[in-house]
C-alpha cells in the first residue's frame, strides 16, 4: 500500500514534467540550444550565447541574463546544464535555466561559474535593455534605455518606437528618445541616420558627442553623414564648454565649502580669540573618528539607522571635540594667553599627543566611513551638468554651519559676552562677565564646530590619525586671507580660493595649482596684511 | 660626586642586563629586519607586509629555525617618511645587526635606503612591483618589473577582450615610480602608433583627496570618439577617494576601464566595491588563483592573523617567495654572510602561490607570470587573462632609448647592474 502510493506519486510527477517539458520543447528549442554556449568557458562564446538567448525573445531569457550580469549563472559539472542561483538566508538555491525546475539548495563545488568580463557585461546590459524597456519600475526603464544608448543597434528601433508610445515618465521618455536616435544612427538608411543626428544634436552630453565623433570617423569625408555629424559636434561644443565651466565652478565652490568647514572653527579660536591653535586639525580628526564609532555602534545595534548615521554623528562630534577643546583651554591654553609662541608650541605638542592617542586606540590604518545612499551618485541639474551628491550635501552643510556660527556670535547672549571679552577683557570682567568661563566656552565652540566639519570631511577623505594635518595649513590660509576675526571674509575667502584653485587645476595640474595659490596669497598678504576684510577701528588693535 | 655615582650605578645596571641577556640572544638568533610603514599614508598597504614577514619567521621557527638558530624579527616603523626609511635602515643594520631586511613599498623609500644598503653591504628584499631601471648588488627585487605588469596590462586593454582602447589616461601619484612607468608606457604606446594627443598624463600628491576635477576631465577626454582606458599608478590611500569619485560620477568599467598597478585585495578591503565592478588590476598573483599552494597560503594567513575576513595580495606573495629563497640560500651557503647568501641566491627556485616555479635571475629579478583581474562585487578579482607561464624581468626597459645595450648581471664575467660591457674580459 505504502509502496504503491509512492509509485503512483512518482508516476504523476513524471507525467507532469513530461507534459511541461514537451510544451517547452515545442516552443523554444532555440532557447535551450543557445544556452549551451554558456558552457564553453570562452568570452566570445558567452557573448554569442547572450545574443542568441536574447534573440529568441523567450520570457525565460531575462532571468538567465540577469543572473549572468550578477555572476550567478553556473554550469553543472556533471552534465553541462545551465543553472542560475540566488542567495537566500545564507543558502545558495538553484534553478535549471532550460526547464525552470527548482533544485533547492545546491553545492557550489559541483558547479562552475560562467565567467564574465567587461565585454560580456556590456553585451548583457544591451541584451537586458531590450527586456527591461517595459519594466514597471521607472529606474529600470531608464537604465535599459541607457544600456541601449551605449550599445546602439538598428535592430532595436521598432522595439524602442513601440515602448515610446506607452511611455509616460518624462525622464524615461527622454532616455528612450536618446537611445532611439543612437540606434537610428546605426541604420543603413541615410535618412534614418540623419534623423538620428538631428535629435542627438539637441542633447549636450559628452557621451553623445563621443558617439557622433565615432560616426563621423567611420563615415567618408564629405559624405552627408560626415558633414551632419561634424556640424552637430561643433554646435554642441559651445554648450558643452558652458556646462564644463559651470561644473568647474561648482567644484570650486565644493572645495571652498571644504575649506570653509575646516577653517570655520579656527576662525573662532584664532580669529576671534587670537589663540594659535595647532591642534585644530586634530579636532576635525576627532569628529571624523566619532562618525566611525557611531557607525560601528549602529551597525551592531540597529543597522536600519545606517542611512541617518551621519546626522546622528554631527551633534555627537560637536560634543566630543567641544569637550576636548574645553579641556585643552582649561588645561593648557589659559596659562599661556598673550604668549603666542608658547601657545603654538604647546598646541603643536597636544596635536601630536592626540594623533598618537587615536593611533593607539584605533590602529594606524584608515577606518572606513560608510556613505549613506543620499550622499552617493550624481544628480543632473541641467543637460550635461551633473553634480555629485556628496559634494552638494557638503556645500549645504557648510553654509548651515556658517549660518549657525553667525547666529550664535551675533544674536545670542553668549555671543555678546564673547565679543565683549575679546574686545576688552578688563572692561568685560568689571561688568561682571566671568571671562574665564567665556574663554572656555568660546574655545569649546570653535573646537566643536571643527568636530562637525570632521563628520563631513570623513565622507570625502580617508579617516586616519593624520586627517587633521592635511587641513591645518589650509585653515590658517583661509582665515588669514579672509581677514582675521571677520566671518563674512571667511565665507568669501574660502569660495574665492576654491574656485581659483579649480580653474587653475586643468592648466597647472593638482600639484602646481596649489603652489600657485599659495604664492598668490603670499603676494596678496604683502599688500593687504590684514586680509580681504580687515577689521577697522579699535578692535583691530586689540 | 653624587651624580657620578648614580651614573656609574646606572651603567653597571645596564651592563648587567646586557650581559645577562646577551648570551641567550645574540648567539642563538638570526635577526630579520622588517622595514615597513606602520603609520602614515602608506600604512594601508605596508602594515600587512610586516605581518606577513612575522608569519613567515614564526613558521620557520616552528620548523626548527635556520642553521640551528631561531629567527628573530626586528620591526621598525619608518612612518611613510622617506628620509626616515634611510635612518631606520641604518639602525637595523648597524644597531640591530640584522642578517637581512624585508621592506619598502614606494620607490621613493627604496631610493632613500639604497645608499645605506650599498654602503653597509646589507641585504634588502623589495616585494613590490616597480618601475625597473635599477639593479643593485644589495637588493633582490621580488615584485614585477614593467614588462611583467605595466606593458602586458596595456596590451590586454588594446586587445579585443580588453575593449580595444585607443586613447589613454595615465594617472599617477607624483613620485619616481609613476613618472618612470608612464615614461616607459608612453614610449611603448607610441611604438604601437598612439599619437601624443591621445595620451593624457596627470599627477597628484600623496594622499590626494579631491578627485572631482580630474575624474571630470577623464570623462571629457573620453568623449572624443575613441575607446578610452585609464592606467592608474596612484599609490596609497589616495585610491579610496579616487574610486569613490569614480563611483559617484558613474564611470563604469564598461565605459572607461581603469587598470591599476598598486591596488590589490588589501586596498579594496576598505571600500564598497559594487560600483567598481569590472575595473582592473594587473599583478603576478591574485588571492583567487586556484591551486593547492595558494589554498594553503591563504588559510595559513587567515589562521595567523586570526581573522577569516583578511585577504592576501601580490606583494605578500612576493615576500613569501623572497623569504623562502633567502632561507634556501642561507642553507646552501651555510651562513648568513651577505656576500655568501647573494652568491647562493642566483638560480634559487620556489614553488609560489601563483602556481608556478619562480626562479631568481642574476639580474636580481624574478621570472613571474602576469595576470589581469577584474574587480568583483566581493572585493576579489576575477582573472580574465594571464600569460602562459612565467616571464623573465627586464631590469632595463628596452622601450627607453637610453637603455640600449644596458645589462644587469651580477655573475661572472659581467658583475654589474648597469653596464654595457662585462667587468672581466
Amino acid at each position: 500500500m505504502h509502496v504503491g502510493r509512492r509509485r503512483a506519486l512518482a508516476l504523476f510527477l513524471i507525467l507532469i514534467f513530461a507534459a511541461v517539458g514537451r510544451v517547452q520543447d515545442a516552443r523554444a528549442d532555440a532557447f535551450t540550444d543557445a544556452l549551451a554556449g554558456f558552457a564553453k568557458d570562452s568570452y566570445s562564446d558567452t557573448i554569442a550565447a547572450v545574443e542568441k538567448v536574447s534573440a529568441t525573445g523567450d520570457p525565460r531569457a531575462a532571468a538567465v541574463l540577469r543572473a549572468l550580469a550578477e555572476g550567478n549563472l553556473q554550469v553543472r559539472k556533471s552534465d553541462q546544464a545551465i543553472v542560475y542561483t540566488r542567495e537566500e538566508g545564507g543558502k545558495t538555491l538553484g534553478t535549471e535555466a532550460a526547464s525552470g525546475k527548482e533544485l533547492g539548495e545546491i553545492k557550489t563545488d559541483d558547479y562552475d561559474q560562467v565567467r564574465v568580463n567587461n565585454r560580456v557585461r556590456s553585451a548583457v546590459q544591451a541584451a537586458l535593455g531590450t527586456f527591461n524597456l517595459v519594466h514597471p519600475d521607472t529606474r529600470q526603464r531608464i537604465d535599459a534605455a541607457r544600456a541601449l544608448f551605449k550599445n546602439p543597434n538598428a535592430a532595436n528601433i521598432p522595439l524602442l518606437l513601440k515602448s515610446l508610445e506607452k511611455e509616460t515618465d518624462p525622464a524615461a521618455k527622454a532616455a528612450k528618445e536618446l537611445a532611439l536616435a543612437a540606434s537610428r544612427l546605426m541604420s543603413d538608411k541615410q535618412e534614418e541616420r540623419l534623423a538620428g543626428i538631428a535629435h542627438l544634436k539637441t542633447a549636450g552630453d559628452s557621451e553623445v558627442r563621443d558617439l557622433l565623433l565615432r560616426v563621423a570617423g567611420q563615415a567618408e569625408k564629405g559624405s552627408p553623414i560626415h558633414t551632419a555629424a561634424t556640424e552637430a559636434v561643433a554646435s554642441m561644443d559651445a554648450q558643452l564648454r558652458l556646462a564644463r565651466n559651470a561644473e568647474i565652478f561648482f567644484q570650486g565652490l565644493s572645495l571652498g565649502s571644504v575649506l570653509l568647514l575646516a577653517a570655520i572653527g579656527l576662525a573662532i579660536t584664532f580669529g576671534v580669540m587670537g589663540v594659535i591653535n595647532m591642534a585644530h586639525g586634530e579636532m576635525v580628526m576627532l569628529g571624523a573618528y566619532t562618525t566611525f564609532v557611531v557607525q560601528q555602534i549602529i551597525r551592531t545595534w540597529s543597522p536600519e539607522l545606517m542611512e541617518v548615521s551621519v546626522l546622528i554623528a554631527v551633534p555627537l562630534a560637536f560634543l566630543v571635540s567641544g569637550a576636548v577643546g574645553v579641556g585643552l583651554e582649561r588645561g593648557v591654553i589659559r596659562h599661556l594667553y598673550g604668549r603666542p609662541i608658547e601657545t603654538l608650541l604647546m598646541t603643536w605638542g597636544v596635536s601630536m599627543i592626540l594623533q598618537q592617542a587615536v593611533r593607539t586606540a584605533f590602529g594606524p590604518t584608515n577606518r572606513e566611513v560608510v556613505s549613506p545612499s543620499w550622499m552617493s551618485g550624481t544628480m543632473e541639474i541641467a543637460s550635461g551638468i551633473a553634480l555629485t551628491q556628496n559634494r552638494v550635501v557638503i556645500i549645504l552643510f557648510g553654509l548651515l554651519v556658517f549660518a549657525i556660527v553667525i547666529f550664535i556670535t551675533q544674536k545670542t547672549w553668549f555671543g555678546l559676552q564673547m565679543r565683549a571679552v575679546t574686545q576688552n577683557r578688563a572692561m568685560a570682567a568689571s561688568m561682571g562677565i566671568r571671562t574665564g568661563r567665556v574663554d572656555a566656552m568660546t574655545f569649546g565652540l570653535g573646537s566643536g564646530i571643527a568636530g562637525m566639519a570632521g563628520v563631513a570631511l570623513a565622507q570625502i577623505d580617508n579617516v586616519s590619525p593624520n586627517l587633521g594635518q592635511g587641513y591645518i595649513v589650509d585653515s590658517f590660509m583661509v582665515v588669514v586671507f579672509g581677514g582675521v576675526g571677520n566671518l563674512l571674509g571667511l565665507l568669501l575667502g574660502s569660495s574665492i580660493l576654491g574656485v581659483i584653485n579649480k580653474f587653475l587645476e586643468p592648466f597647472a595640474g593638482a600639484v602646481l595649482g596649489k603652489i600657485f595659490v599659495l604664492v598668490a596669497i603670499i603676494v596678496f598678504i604683502q599688500f593687504r596684511p590684514r586680509g580681504l576684510f580687515a577689521l577697522k577701528g579699535r578692535a583691530a588693535e586689540a | 660626586m653624587l651624580q657620578l655615582t648614580r651614573r656609574a650605578a646606572l651603567a653597571g645596571l645596564l651592563a648587567g642586563t646586557v650581559l645577562a641577556g646577551s648570551p641567550a640572544w645574540a648567539q642563538d638568533t638570526i635577526k630579520v629586519g622588517v622595514l615597513h610603514s606602520l603609520s602614515g599614508t602608506m600604512a594601508i598597504s605596508e602594515t600587512t607586509l610586516k605581518d606577513t614577514v612575522l608569519m613567515l619567521v614564526d613558521e620557520q621557527n616552528k620548523k626548527g629555525g635556520l642553521l640551528g638558530k631561531k629567527l628573530e624579527a626586528v620591526v621598525v616603523d619608518p612612518a611613510s617618511n622617506w628620509p626616515l626609511f634611510a635612518e631606520k635602515a641604518r639602525e637595523l643594520i648597524q644597531v640591530h645587526k640584522v642578517a637581512v631586511v624585508f621592506g619598502c613599498w614606494t620607490s621613493v623609500s627604496r631610493k632613500s635606503v639604497l645608499p645605506v644598503f650599498e654602503e653597509l653591504n646589507g641585504l634588502l628584499f623589495y616585494p613590490v612591483q616597480y618601475e625597473g631601471e635599477e639593479s643593485s648588488r644589495n637588493v633582490f627585487y621580488t615584485g614585477a618589473a614593467p614588462n611583467q605588469q605595466a606593458i602586458p596590462a596595456v596590451e590586454y586593454l588594446m586587445s579585443k577582450d580588453g575593449g580595444e582602447a585607443k586613447r589613454w589616461v595615465l594617472l599617477g601619484t607624483d613620485y619616481v615610480y609613476p613618472r618612470t612607468t608612464n615614461k616607459i608606457l608612453r614610449a611603448f604606446l607610441k611604438s604601437k602608433g598612439v599619437a601624443d594627443a591621445d595620451i593624457m598624463e596627470e599627477y597628484t600628491p600623496f594622499g590626494h583627496s579631491d578627485w572631482q576635477t580630474i575624474v571630470r576631465r577623464v570623462k571629457q577626454f573620453a568623449s572624443q570618439g575613441k575607446k578610452t582606458a585609464v592606467v592608474s599608478t596612484i599609490n596609497g590611500d589616495a585610491n579610496v577617494p579616487f574610486y569613490k569619485e569614480l563611483g559617484n560620477q558613474g564611470i563604469k568599467a564598461t565605459d572607461i576601464p581603469v587598470v591599476a598597478f598598486s591596488v590589490g585585495e588589501e586596498e579594496l578591503a576598505g571600500i564598497d566595491t559594487k560600483p567598481l565592478l569590472g575595473h582592473l588590476a594587473a599583478w603576478n598573483y591574485f588571492q583567487s588563483v586556484k591551486n593547492p599552494t595558494n589554498a594553503a597560503f591563504v588559510s595559513k594567513w587567515k589562521g595567523f592573523i586570526k581573522n577569516p575576513k583578511r585577504v592576501t595580495n601580490d606583494p605578500m606573495e612576493a615576500h613569501v617567495i623572497g623569504f623562502q629563497m633567502w632561507v634556501q640560500a642561507v642553507q646552501q651557503a651555510g651562513s648568513t654572510n651577505v656576500d655568501a647568501v647573494r652568491q647562493a641566491m642566483y638560480g634559487q627556485k620556489v614553488k609560489s602561490p601563483s602556481g608556478y616555479d619562480i626562479v631568481m635571475h642574476p639580474n636580481h629579478h624574478l621570472s613571474k607570470p602576469v595576470m589581469i583581474g577584474e574587480i568583483k562585487a566581493d572585493g576579489q578579482f576575477e582573472i580574465v587573462w594571464q600569460t602562459k607561464g612565467p616571464i623573465v624581468a627586464e631590469a632595463w626597459s628596452p622601450h627607453i632609448a637610453e637603455n640600449k645595450g644596458k645589462v644587469a648581471n651580477w655573475q661572472y664575467p659581467w658583475v654589474c647592474g648597469n653596464c654595457t660591457s662585462p667587468k672581466f674580459k
